[in-house]
């Protein structure tokens, strides 16, 4: 060490704690602070209330399957009620009614709930971790890397997928997990990396980044240390948006009936569509409307949370 | 061109031979024509062990350039940088690393040279961990010495704090912290007082200038303000448009001014001496960017004293006119 340095009283030298219990803290501390700045979001605290309500429409399916309703009924795949004319309407028994072949579309609808939630989760998770890396990477290297992923990004925006899905999957019906991977992907490739990208862009020429980099910092801890935590609240952001978009894509790809899912709100709506009773959808409201409004009142949900954050993320848009 | 050496006794720690950067930029949109912005134009100069050199000149002189060309944050269009005997442009692997510690920069503004999302203790740290200097707690210890020395005091007030909480100089106290925890032999420090209130900016400049006792580093500082330089420096290099026109003393420079230039901008700033004999400031016209300069005199559209002679005669180089003092002119 230098002996020119005046030994000033130099503390302790030991922390209070532990570095991690005040890394734990801080951590806590900035969650709590952004979400004082999200409730203030009327939209958000909606979008909030509904994930919350339907997460507990979706914990009550094995509560219920397993206590009040009798599986060889209630199922929402095998099911049958010998009881009734199917479809019934709602009444004590079915509260939502049946759909055509004698299933209880409320056991449906509670069935499904958790598996959107697995659908939607899972793919947007795919598609911010590929997003955010993709789009870092772009930024940070430009030249042939940039153009190669952003080439593709166009492809992938420009190329009508859910129609080309909808021929291939009358061919090969793809499964829930690798659909929702997919969907992961394909999103992770598309537009997000394009605003990610732009983000890393405008903190990769922070004077930060350059101070990180007279500190000695390698490209890699640039990128990890520096770029990525001050991209991540965008990706978090865009992670809402991307859920929206996996179930209403779940949706429309079921409705057509090429998805090897045995149960699902779009599944629903297949079901009374290849029955015939969409005909007739004033008299046999449902068949649909539940499951419709399902699928709505969660995307709705996800883009509202998004809509919120927005609010915590761009500091501009702050009503105060 | 070679400079020459006025004291070639003395230990030598930055020497920067002839240095140029150009930027090739669009003159219009429409026509594609690349002309090249010569920011930096043939800059020669050096600075002793344990001396402060200061870089004066109007924004968009080229002083910010200069600074990151020596810290290796942009590559030389030509010339040769050598820290210690050196040659930067060599310097890769292992031997970057020891360039990373050995020389610093702090930067002009605080509020953006901090990441927003790291600690004061993650700020000043990183130079030591990516570094892999010391173990956790000499870290910390380094740490919370550093930032007792650059007058943030007592540490654990600041340490988990983030740098939104903290005012303007304190910032710029962290950034120093950070720039010194390292022990580099030499710093450049770009503007580090330009961005704060006029309250703080004595304080830091009162740091700095005893940090640079303390610690025995060598400065160059880049500034504006010919005030600040006379306090803080040792010499004085005054810039323009890309080129030093003059180089010298800090007292020579600033009592004695010799270019035109220099004595117009000693006109322009208050300099609290009344011995100071003050000409009144005649320039002409305002600053231009140096693109695609003329092969003549920088100053020669602007400059006051200007003869026939200077519009067709070349470039002048700086000159030794005595005691270390250079002048690029050709009306001495
Ligand atoms: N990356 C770049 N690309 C193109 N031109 C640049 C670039 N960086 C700097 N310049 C130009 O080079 C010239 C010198 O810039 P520089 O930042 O070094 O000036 P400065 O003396 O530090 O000014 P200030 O006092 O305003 O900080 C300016 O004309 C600027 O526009
Ligand atoms: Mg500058």
């Amino acid at each position: 060490m230098n002996e020119l340095v005046p030994t000033h009283e130099t503390g302790s030298a030991s922390l209070a704690e532990p570095l991690w219990k005040i890394r734990w803290k801080l951590i806590r501390r900035g969650i709590a602070q952004n979400w004082e700045i999200f409730k203030e979001s009327r939209i958000g605290m909606l979008g909030i209330i509904l994930i919350i309500a339907f997460g507990i429409f979706g914990a009550m399916w094995p509560i219920m399957i397993n206590t009040v309703w009798d599986p060889m009924v209630y199922d929402p795949v095998v099911g049958f009620d010998p009881m009734t004319m199917h479809p019934s309407p709602p009444s004590a028994t079915h509260l939502f009614g049946t759909d055509p072949i004698g299933r209880d579309i409320l056991a449906q609808l509670m069935y499904s709930t958790g598996r959107e939630f697995l659908l939607g989760v899972l793919s947007a998770v795919i598609t911010v971790v590929i997003g955010t890396a993709v789009g870092t990477a772009a930024a940070y290297y430009g030249g042939f890397i940039d153009t190669f992923f952003m080439r593709i990004a166009d492809i992938i925006l420009l190329f009508p997928f859910i129609p080309l899905l909808v021929v291939i999957g009358s061919m090969v019906r793809l499964s829930f997990l690798p659909f929702a991977v997919i969907m992961g992907v394909l999103g992770g490739f598309g537009g997000i990396t394009i605003i990610l990208k732009a983000q890393a862009l405008s903190v990769s020429v922070r004077p930060y980044i350059d101070a990180a980099r007279i500190a000695g910092g390698s490209d890699f801890h640039i990128i990890v240390s520096h770029i990525i935590p001050n991209v991540l609240p965008l990706s978090f952001l865009y992670m809402m948006f991307s859920v929206t978009s996996a179930i209403l894509s779940e949706a429309t790809l079921s409705f057509f009936g090429v998805l090897n899912i045995d149960m699902s709100w779009g599944m629903m709506i297949h079901t009374a569509d290849v029955a015939g009773y969409l005909f007739d959808f004033a008299k046999y409201w449902w068949l649909w409307a539940p499951a419709g409004l399902a699928i709505t009142l969660f995307c709705a949900a996800f883009y509202m949370v998004g809509r919120g954050l927005d609010e915590v993320v761009n500091p501009r848009l702050r009503k105060r | 061109m070679t400079l020459p050496t006025a004291t070639e006794s003395k230990d030598v720690i930055l020497e920067v031979c002839n240095l140029s950067k150009y930027y090739p930029v669009n003159q219009s949109f429409f026509s594609g024509k690349k002309a090249l912005l010569h920011a930096v134009d043939n800059v020669s100069f050096q600075v002793n062990r344990g001396e402060v050199l200061g870089l004066v000149g109007e924004s968009g002189c080229g002083k910010t350039t200069t600074g990151r060309l020596i810290v290796r944050l942009a590559t030389p269009t030509s010339g040769r940088i050598l820290i210690e005997n050196t040659d930067v442009a060599d310097i890769k692997g292992q031997g970057m690393m020891e360039f990373r510690q050995k020389v610093q920069m702090i930067f002009q503004d605080p509020y953006e040279s901090l990441d927003p999302r790291m600690t004061i203790f993650d700020i000043v740290a990183e130079p030591l961990n990516v570094n892999g200097i010391g173990t956790f707690e000499e870290r910390e210890a380094q740490v919370e010495e550093m930032l007792n020395l650059v007058g943030l005091a007592p540490p654990s007030a600041f340490l988990f704090r983030f740098p939104h909480e903290l005012s303007g100089g304190q910032r710029q106290r962290v950034a120093i912290a950070r720039a010194l925890v390292v022990r580099p032999s030499f710093v450049v420090a770009d503007e580090p007082t330009s961005m704060l209130d006029v309250s703080i900016r004595t304080g830091i400049m009162k740091l700095m200038a005893q940090l640079r006792e303390d610690l025995g580093i060598s400065y160059l500082y880049i500034t504006h303000d010919l005030a600040v330089a006379r306090y803080l420096c040792d010499r004085i290099a005054v810039m323009y448009l890309g080129q030093i026109v003059e180089l010298g003393d800090s007292e020579d420079i600033v009592k004695k001014p010799v270019h035109p230039y220099t004595k117009a901008l000693i006109s322009a700033v208050p300099v609290p001496d009344p011995a100071i004999e003050r000409p009144i400031p005649n320039i002409k016209g305002g600053v231009s960017k140096p693109i695609d300069p003329k092969p003549r005199c920088r100053f020669y559209d602007r400059c006051p004293e200007s003869e026939s002679s200077c519009a067709e005669a070349k470039n002048p180089e700086l000159r030794d006119i005595g005691g270390g003092h250079l002048v690029a002119c050709h009306l001495l």
